[in-house]
């Protein structure tokens, strides 16, 4: 760990980056309550962990890329025997003959912020800051890793009875969240998988970089605003660069499941700026669009978290109910997710919404492409 | 009907006598220490107050924060052992691991993972393993444990697993107290874990705190029934309550925001409720308190109950007034029960918020000679100390700039001077019994928290399933047939399972069945 921006994560990191996972996960992601203290065990029991910088390590390293699958509402009841996703990176590492230098997160948002952690502590490797989407996703390929070119196979899925899967040719990553997706499901619905290993090179293009440090300190601006009794609300917006769109009350919330997803829908009446007009948000496992009076504001790929508007915890979809009270937030995503290639994988099209044409939320340029 | 409702604080035991709506007396006596002698006083008191003899009273109700007080405190906690079906899942994180560790060294830290469990969709994660069961309950009974928690993977689902390990384990220990978590709580295994980790520890205090209160009642010549008040505001039978005091947790809480709706006649407010050590602000919403939408922790322990989104701040009639340079201080210490001796108004050297109000002129309590001497302006600043506490946690209840109306209730309420924050100010009659009517006119319930594969039966099919089980639940726990009413239905589908398997929880709540 020589390089100058490197820095060990600590016990009391922890907290911190899960309540700003929490909030990258955009209402989905699962809760990374059970991640947390499975790495505070482990580096209680004097684990160490390095969070390294995308330029810390040269061009040939190999990164290994883990994440739990499964469904949420599993995930805090059959809770993972410890080891998946580390006997997924190893049944990788042993199929495409290579050593792994580090780990990367598929997905900061949620839980699986917390699973190369985990698996970084067992095996001693560091985890690199950043990741592959930059939020929550609901789908192994919405990664910028896959949108930019990553292959799919070999890779691993491994459950609590440790039954690992290898899936050695796997045309792309649709179909490998497919098989992966029906596997963890015959699996109980958690599991560990490892994609295949990506070149050092090919992760500092792709990733998007700083998102373990931005979830800390998203996290950190919650702990001392809170401790200072301080809005949360605003402290949040003042230090992310996210901005308010909208405040108000659920008054209706809507849900049904479609191939496997929780779809749905939830009103809001508005308060405060915003008494007098209607919010919408559309709800797909993470929140998606946002409507004020039927004009489309805020839409995927870019971040609309719902707010406790008092206590300025993220609320997840999942948890959303009639008559809270919430502030909706929005934040851009990172330049990698708004790209005509990615728009293919994680634009508002991939969602269901044709037609919508994605409109950013700040006016940042769009880049034109990428190799 | 004539109903007792009776509320066992840490400083005062109320009691209330209702005949149908009406309340026809409250009085407060000290708390004891044998939590008995206390409640004979409060009965006896009240009994008296209302030109009653206790042959025509019908029922008792009991709210008691004993059990919370006994985990927050540390004391009287059982040595418990913690077995969970499981394995291999859930190997990373044995039970008790969010816990202070306080709490744990005191109840022992006694875990042991066993095979079982269930999937989500009741596939076994690995068949029982009897010869596995029986090694641990050779260890539990030679570390001469008597209370044992059993917790297994997706038991909301199925307990099956529970009732044979639970089973095995009594065979195996004899006398000792077995907890299943299923009983208890709801998907989430760790928080209902610990609600049923916590439970084990407090059952033999249940014991004896229940026995207390039939002591009690047969002490006063009463023969009837009598129940206990849970955390949602409704009642379970005084056996139930032995066996699940868990359930006990938070009642304060919701009994006096239940009770303030009920004698203001106001549904919709903010309600605070003052102490003799802290002060509880919760939202009334149509009538009943605003839920707490997150993990609930009680004594630093999570858990996944329901239970009144309620602000606590360590302010009270007892309250320790402190003088310095650097500003006046009051709470969170409290004289607590003992207030009655060491309030200088009652001849004690300790200066209390009540001292201060009593000698500002705020109440006629004591002996006022014993503070007249006080510093005027060492009065007026504990007494903006106050008001400013009082306002700070109105505030963060406040869930709208609506203008709510603050309902004050409980015996503290002497320490208001006059509005909170701007706001309307309702002190009802008998607000300083507010959580004994609480508990009085607390009504009976069933849950039902279950996935159902939507695949297999409609969703309609289900949600009557669930409403059906959830009115039987209420029935068998004393509710009246007639007239029960499904309050609160909540149906999630889970995401990423096929089959459509959807999470329903159903909650059926009734009146009291007399017979």
């Amino acid at each position: 760990m020589s390089h100058k921006d490197a820095y060990p994560l600590q016990e009391a990191d922890l907290l911190p980056l899960s309540i700003g996972a929490g909030f990258l996960g955009t209402g989905g992601g699962g809760n990374p309550y059970v991640g947390m203290l499975r790495s505070r065990e482990l580096l209680r029991k004097g684990a160490k962990v390095d969070i390294l910088p995308l330029d810390a390590l040269p061009d040939d390293a190999w990164i290994s890329e883990v994440g739990g699958i499964g469904a949420p509402v599993v995930s805090v009841e059959k809770i993972e025997q410890g080891s998946e996703c580390l006997r997924a990176m190893r049944a990788v590492e042993e199929t495409a003959g290579v050593s792994m230098a580090a780990l990367i997160c598929a997905e900061i948002g949620g839980a699986n912020s917390m699973e190369p952690i985990i698996t970084a502590a067992q095996s001693g490797l560091p985890v690199l800051d950043g990741d592959g989407m930059g939020r929550a996703f609901p789908e192994v390929q919405m990664t910028t890793f896959f949108i930019y070119g990553a292959k799919a196979a070999p890779a691993a899925i491994s459950d609590d009875k440790s039954n690992t899967i290898i899936f050695r040719d796997i045309k792309d990553m649709y179909w490998l969240e497919r098989f992966a997706r029906d596997t963890s499901v015959a699996m109980g619905a958690a599991a560990g998988l490892a994609i295949a290993p990506m070149r050092m090179d090919f992760v500092r293009r792709s990733a998007v970089p700083g998102t373990m440090t931005q979830a800390l300190e998203i996290g950190r601006t919650v702990l001392a605003a809170r401790a200072r009794r301080q809005n949360v609300v605003d402290r949040v917006i003042a230090t992310t660069g996210a901005k308010l769109f909208f405040t108000g009350k659920v008054t209706d919330i809507r849900r049904e499941l479609k191939g496997g997803f929780a779809r749905g829908e939830a009103r809001i009446a508005g308060s405060g700026d915003w008494a007098g007009c209607e919010g919408r948000i559309a709800i797909q496992n993470e929140n998606l669009v946002l409507w004020i009076d039927g004009e489309p504001v805020v839409m995927v790929p870019d971040l609309i978290i719902n707010l406790d508007l008092e206590t300025g915890e993220p609320i997840t979809t999942e948890v959303l109910r009639y008559g809270q009270r919430l502030a909706v937030v929005g934040l851009p995503a990172h330049d990698l997710l708004k790209t005509p290639q990615a728009m293919a994988v994680v634009g508002p099209s991939a969602f269901g919404y044709p037609e919508l044409a994605f409109v950013p939320l700040a006016l940042g340029p769009i880049e034109k492409g990428m190799t | 009907m004539i109903r007792i409702g009776i509320d066992v604080g840490g400083t005062n035991t109320d009691a209330v006598l209702l005949d149908g709506t009406k309340v026809v007396a409250g009085v407060k006596a000290p708390t004891s220490r044998d939590v008995m002698t206390g409640v004979v006083e409060a009965l006896r008191k009240v009994l008296a107050a209302a030109g009653r003899e206790a042959a025509t009273v019908d029922v008792v109700m009991i709210g008691t924060t004993h059990f919370t007080n006994a985990v927050v405190q540390r004391r009287d906690l059982a040595q418990t052992a913690a077995v969970r079906l499981c394995l291999p899942a859930t190997e990373c994180l044995p039970p008790m691991v969010d816990w202070p560790e306080d709490l744990r060294t005191v109840i022992g830290n006694h875990w042991y993972l066993a095979h079982g469990g269930n999937e989500f969709d009741g596939r076994v994660i690995s068949p029982l393993d009897e010869a596995e069961l029986r090694g641990i309950a050779d260890d539990i009974r030679g570390k001469g444990i008597r209370s044992v928690a059993v917790t297994s993977v997706f038991s909301p689902v199925s307990t099956e697993f529970e009732e044979r390990a639970g089973a095995i384990l009594a065979d195996a220990l004899p006398g000792v107290h077995i907890t299943l978590s299923s009983s208890i709580g709801r998907i989430g295994l760790l928080e209902r874990e610990n609600a049923a980790i916590m439970n084990a520890c407090l059952r033999d205090l249940s014991q004896e705190v229940v026995a207390a209160f039939r002591g009690a009642l047969a002490d006063i010549g009463f023969t009837g029934r009598f129940f206990l008040t849970q955390n949602d505001g409704t009642l379970m039978d005084a056996a139930f309550a032995e066996r699940f005091p868990v359930l006990t947790f938070a009642s304060g809480p919701t009994n006096s925001m239940r009770g303030a709706a009920f004698l203001s006649g106001v549904q919709d407010a903010i309600v605070v409720d003052i102490g003799g050590t802290t002060t509880d602000v919760g939202s009334l919403q149509k009538g009943f308190p605003r839920q707490a939408t997150l993990a609930v922790e009680v004594g630093g322990v999570r858990t996944n109950f329901r239970m009144p989104d309620v602000f606590s701040i360590g302010l009270g009639g007892g309250s320790l007034v402190v003088d310095s340079p650097d500003g006046v201080t009051v709470g969170p210490r409290s004289v607590g029960y003992r207030i009655s001796t060491e309030a200088r108004i009652f001849g004690g050297s300790t200066l209390t918020t009540t001292d201060i109000v009593v000698a500002d002129g705020g109440a006629t309590l004591g002996d006022a000679a014993k503070v007249s001497g006080l510093d005027r302006g060492l009065i007026r600043r504990a007494r903006d100390r106050i008001a400013f506490m009082l306002e700070d946690c109105v505030e963060k209840a406040r869930i709208s700039a609506e203008p709510l109306p603050v309902i004050v209730v409980g015996g503290g309420s002497i320490l208001v001077e006059g509005p909170i924050a701007g706001l309307e100010l309702i002190k009802p009659d008998h607000f300083a019994v507010a959580n004994a009517v609480g508990a009085a006119i607390a009504q009976v319930s069933g849950e039902v928290d279950r996935v159902y594969s939507l695949a297999e039966m409609g969703r309609d099919e289900a949600l009557s399933d669930a409403k059906a089980k959830a009115t039987e639940a209420a029935i068998a726990a004393g509710a009246h047939p007639d007239g029960i009413e499904i309050v609160d239905v909540e149906d999630v589908p889970l995401a990423y399972l096929p089959g459509n398997a959807t999470r329903v929880r159903v909650k059926a709540v009734g009146d009291l069945h007399v017979a």
